[in-house]
């Protein structure tokens, strides 16, 4: 029996998936009678598949490390703008740490001089302020860098700040009394004021 | 995938080098088990993958970021590689019989360093056939074999990465495949 003209080059473009519908019917019938053309088929879906075998290899360990040390440096900026873009939440908290105590530093730096809140009533002598027998003040009292003394009564919080503050017996405070002597108590001071702020805020809200 | 290759190489080309480091990792045994097969030596195809990684970084300005990055990158491993074969002529190859000897060759003279179970052996034994008889294809063939049936690639994308006409890549695989078909015949 002779084969067709072109069975070899049909065979390949079966293996491309190339050829077409009249050709391939054609392969497969002579296939099926010739066995010639049949085992020189599959010697070549055999080599194929032979090669197809090789098991699939990984490159050697270490190897990106190796490409990434013979690039050429990159600019000293992009690297630390990507140190940024990668530690968002550091940045963001550094960034906070830094601004939070530059502003404090500088409340707290501009702060030595004596000043107190204005309430009537109050008698100032020598950075003291005294609460005088008998008087009743209404708010609260705030005195920076001088002491305080409490004869009368105070309704509402005292808060002392480089300074100290004397309960006469006979004193009497309300509120809440608050010293406050070194950086870090004013810093942790302004902290919780903001936090008592901002959950005021949010209480008045609802 | 290629959306974030895309990704990756923007971030390269503003000089952020880091993100090259995981385009390498992505296409790293790709591009080792390319030159391996083609050149059937590890040492030689770590160096040509290396440099092939390198290149494209350097050269990473001048790919058009709307084509496919493999087909680039793999078509500067395949140059690389098929220079590499064209400017060294090995002064020996380790299957040329040693003078002297009855049929013994140069495999027979290297020591295997670990004892394997023989059906292991066996395979590597096959497997070291294949990539012997893959090294003696006309290398020209042997690019399309290898683009072909080890990175499974399609005609139309090996026809993009070696730069010929698809017809030359149908007629280099038929003549690859009988090429094959002859040396495979036997194992």
């Amino acid at each position: 029996m002779k084969c067709p003209d072109n069975i070899v080059l049909y065979m390949h473009e079966y293996l491309d998936e190339e050829i077409d519908e009249h050709d391939e019917e054609l392969l497969k019938k002579h296939l099926q009678t010739c066995p010639k053309c049949q085992s020189y088929f599959h010697e070549l879906e055999k080599a194929i598949a032979l090669v197809q075998s090789t098991s699939h290899i990984q490159a050697p360990s270490n190897f990106t490390e190796n490409v990434m040390a013979r690039l050429p440096k990159e600019k000293r900026r992009v690297s630390v703008n990507r140190w940024f873009r990668h530690h968002p939440l550091l940045t963001a908290a550094s960034l906070f740490i830094i601004l939070m105590t530059g502003s404090l530093l500088s409340t707290w730096n501009k702060d030595h001089e004596f000043s107190v809140t204005k309430q009537p009533n109050l008698v100032v002598h020598n950075n003291t302020v005294i609460v005088p027998e008998g008087e009743v003040i209404k708010g609260d009292i705030t005195v920076r860098n001088g002491d305080l003394q409490i004869e009368g009564k105070v309704e509402g919080d005292v808060t002392v700040i480089n300074g100290e503050n004397y309960l006469a017996s006979a004193g009497n405070v309300t509120g809440e009394i608050k010293e406050v002597n070194e950086v870090f108590e004013w810093i942790w001071y302004h902290v919780k004021k903001t936090s008592k702020e901002l959950v005021s805020v949010f209480q008045d809200k609802d | 995938m290629e959306a974030l290759i895309k990704k990756r190489i923007k971030q390269v080309l503003k000089g952020d080098q880091s993100a090259y480091g995981e385009i390498v990792e992505i296409y790293k045994d790709k591009v080792f088990q390319l030159c391996y097969r083609i050149l059937g030596n590890r040492h030689e195809a770590e160096d040509m993958a290396q440099e092939a990684f390198i290149r494209a970084y350097i050269n990473i300005s001048s790919f058009n970021i709307d084509l496919k990055f493999s087909t680039w990158l793999y078509r500067i491993a395949t140059n690389l590689c098929i220079d590499r074969i064209r400017k060294k002529k090995p002064d020996y190859y380790l299957d040329a019989e040693v003078s002297g000897t009855d049929g013994l060759t140069m495999y027979s003279q290297i020591a295997s360093d670990s004892i394997l179970p023989e059906d292991e052996i066996e395979n590597l034994e096959l497997q070291e056939t294949i990539q012997r008889e893959i090294t003696k294809l006309p290398e020209k063939y042997r690019s399309v074999i290898v683009l072909k049936y080890i990175e499974e690639l399609s005609l139309n994308e090996i026809s993009e990465i070696l730069d010929i006409p698809l017809g030359t890549v149908k007629t280099r695989i038929h003549r690859g495949r009988e090429a094959l078909r002859h040396q495979l015949r036997n194992v």
